[in-house]
């Protein structure tokens, strides 16, 4: 209970913190909006009548894997420049426990995104909210947002073993969206990416929000995103706790 | 108000680490050392080590508030950090409140706080109440006792009413306040401040001063590295002289005075005082050492020489040309004695002398 009143605390902390920076706000709001007018774009002349409000849920989901992906990636080199990396670390918690929070407050504040697209899409262009199965979608965002945020442990942890992560940050954007389907469906892309994106859990993330959107069975989509997305975790909360062992040997948990 | 450790785990009996608590101590260092390796570029990689800290032994008594001074780039945040786990040390043993820092890193994180000086460490978008709740959280403060001891923190730090403003909106001093109310959120038996006055000013360093010597008061253990001589002087019981990444005096502050006995100083306001004339200084007869500190627009030159030769004149002689202000002469102080102890130590292949009763780290 204790554990778990400590993730709620210090995610909704995080969450504030993020949400107060101009600049946290302008990415998750405005960069998602221009995806979804994009995304309109592409989608009006389709014939299904579900395909504009599907266009609007994938570019909310862009919105949250880029702030997970830039968060959670850059969540360690955030705090050390911050100055606040020494002090979490010297918590008498493991490493994985006090960088989780800020991962799952990242994905949350991502989640702006997904409110943002629907309301433009409505407000704009008259896409009519009606989803295919309401309470799947509404269980299918919050665990989608849950599971990214402990895929983003796993990006906090490997991205801080490398010296040039933020371009490999950048360069993973754009394929993730691709290979997860979240904006044209799995089944236009070539044949080999159909094992890469099977092992990545924004994939089945974004299959079951769209499912539980445009029509599809959610459940079992989601439990195999929440499945990898536990693997991460574990794997994160390994790798963290090497990489904390690791800057204390090597004296790279401060800038000075 | 208690500001014991109710949060501390029972001790796990282990090895020497049950033998520092009988004695009474919180910290035990034997020959700590640290390296710093660097590579720089990757076609024809360079790499660089640096040796911070060089065997630094050093015992610190439950409930002392001991002092640890030294220059910039002297090894004092590099000892800390290696006591209170944030580094791990190159090679020999220290033990924090009986346990090993390196082996058992949860136990001692669980009895100690770190405060260190500077803007940073806090979430400044947050309230103080928000950073001291999160960190109330990490540390395993009982829910039910946390609003009370928050409570009690800023009232200690003196940030009641105000406990619900933004953090980017405070003084320097209020963020160093809030560092403290921080660091003893879950009653750490050690408190270690790095450097916790640096850029306060001096109204909030008096305040500062206050909290720290009442946490000593109420029997936390606080390790305290400045700068300053005197807040040194004001709340230490013993200091430690840190210079090259050795400890080069350990002693109470009345015992580190006398190694600046058999001096005399002389003061002089001067404008223009460059390397060339601290070295023709240094070169006269009788003068033990010389630095100059610049004070607004002008400098201050202090000459420590031998008690029995006046070496005025020739110091005036040398500054002859130069626009002076006050010349004065005076006792040593701490500071005189700290300026001995550290720039002896830095003068090649010297070896410092020590007065008989002052003990001495290697």
């Amino acid at each position: 209970m204790n554990l778990v009143r400590m993730l709620a605390v210090g995610t909704w902390l995080h969450v504030k913190q993020l949400s107060r920076s101009p600049f946290e706000i302008a990415t998750s709001i405005l960069i998602p909006l221009v995806q979804a007018t994009l995304a309109v774009y592409l989608f009006r002349a389709s014939p299904q009548p579900q395909a504009l409000l599907g266009a609007a849920v994938g570019a909310g989901l862009m919105g949250v894997w880029s702030s997970v992906l830039f968060g959670s990636g850059g969540a360690i080199q955030r705090h050390r420049w911050e100055g606040t990396l020494e002090v979490l670390l010297l918590a008498p918690r493991r490493p994985a426990l006090v960088i989780l929070p800020f991962t799952f407050a990242t994905a949350v504040t991502g989640a702006y995104s997904i409110m943002a697209t629907l309301l433009w899409g409505r407000l704009l262009y008259g896409i009519r909210l009606t989803f295919a199965d309401p309470v799947g979608f509404v269980v299918a965002v919050p665990v989608c947002v849950l599971s990214l945020g402990m895929f983003g442990l796993l990006l906090a942890s490997t991205f801080v073993l490398m010296r040039n992560a933020n371009a490999l940050t950048n360069a993973l954007e754009y394929p993730i969206w691709l290979l997860s389907g979240m904006l044209i469906p799995i089944t236009a892309l070539p044949g080999w990416t159909g094992p890469i994106a099977a092992v990545l859990p924004t994939t089945w993330g974004s299959r079951a929000v769209r499912a539980a959107a445009t029509g599809g069975d959610v459940w079992p989509l989601l439990a195999v995103c929440l499945a990898i997305s536990l693997v991460c975790l574990v794997l994160g909360a390994l790798a963290l706790s090497y990489v904390e062992r690791r800057a204390r040997v090597a004296a790279t948990l401060a800038l000075s | 108000m208690v500001l014991g450790g109710p949060y501390a785990q029972p001790v796990r009996g282990r090895g020497t680490g049950v033998r520092s608590r009988e004695a009474g101590l919180a910290i035990e260092a034997k020959g700590l050392r640290r390296v710093y390796r660097n590579r720089t570029g990757w076609l024809r990689p360079r790499r660089t080590q640096v040796e911070a800290v060089r065997g630094v032994d050093l015992t610190v008594r439950r409930g002392e508030l001991f002092g640890l001074l030294g220059p910039n780039g002297a090894g004092k945040t590099t000892t800390i950090k290696m006591l209170n786990t944030l580094l791990v040390p190159t090679a020999g043993t220290a033990r924090v409140c009986g346990f090993d820092v390196v082996g058992d890193t949860m136990q001692v994180r669980r009895r100690i706080g770190y405060v260190f000086g500077g803007d940073r460490g806090l979430y400044d978008r947050l309230t103080a109440l928000d950073n001291l709740r999160y960190f109330a959280e990490l540390y395993g403060v009982p829910h039910r006792d946390q609003r009370r001891r928050i409570g009690e923190l800023l009232e200690l730090v003196g940030l009641t009413g105000r406990e619900r403003e933004r953090v980017e909106g405070y003084s320097r001093g209020m963020r160093q306040r809030l560092h403290i109310a921080r660091g003893l959120l879950h009653s750490p038996e050690l408190l270690f401040l790095d450097e916790p006055s640096i850029g306060v000013d001096p109204v909030g360093a008096r305040e500062l001063r206050r909290t720290v010597a009442n946490l000593a008061a109420t029997g936390t253990t606080v390790l305290l590295t400045t700068h300053y001589m005197a807040e040194a002087d004001e709340l230490c019981s013993r200091i430690a002289v840190i210079a090259d990444g050795r400890i080069r005096a350990l002693g109470t502050p009345a015992e580190l005075r006398r190694y600046a006995e058999g001096r005399r100083v002389v003061e002089v306001e001067a404008y223009g005082v460059d390397d060339g004339h601290l070295a023709a200084i240094r070169r006269l007869p009788g003068v033990r050492d010389c630095a100059v500190e610049e004070r607004g627009a002008g400098q201050v030159l202090t000459v420590q020489s031998d008690t029995g030769r006046d070496v005025q004149p020739e110091v005036l002689r040398v500054l002859s040309g130069l626009r002076l202000g006050r010349v004065s002469t005076r006792e040593p102080t701490l500071e005189d004695a700290y300026v001995a102890i550290v720039s002896e130590s830095s003068a090649p292949s010297s070896t410092v002398d020590l007065p008989e009763t002052v003990g001495v780290a290697p």
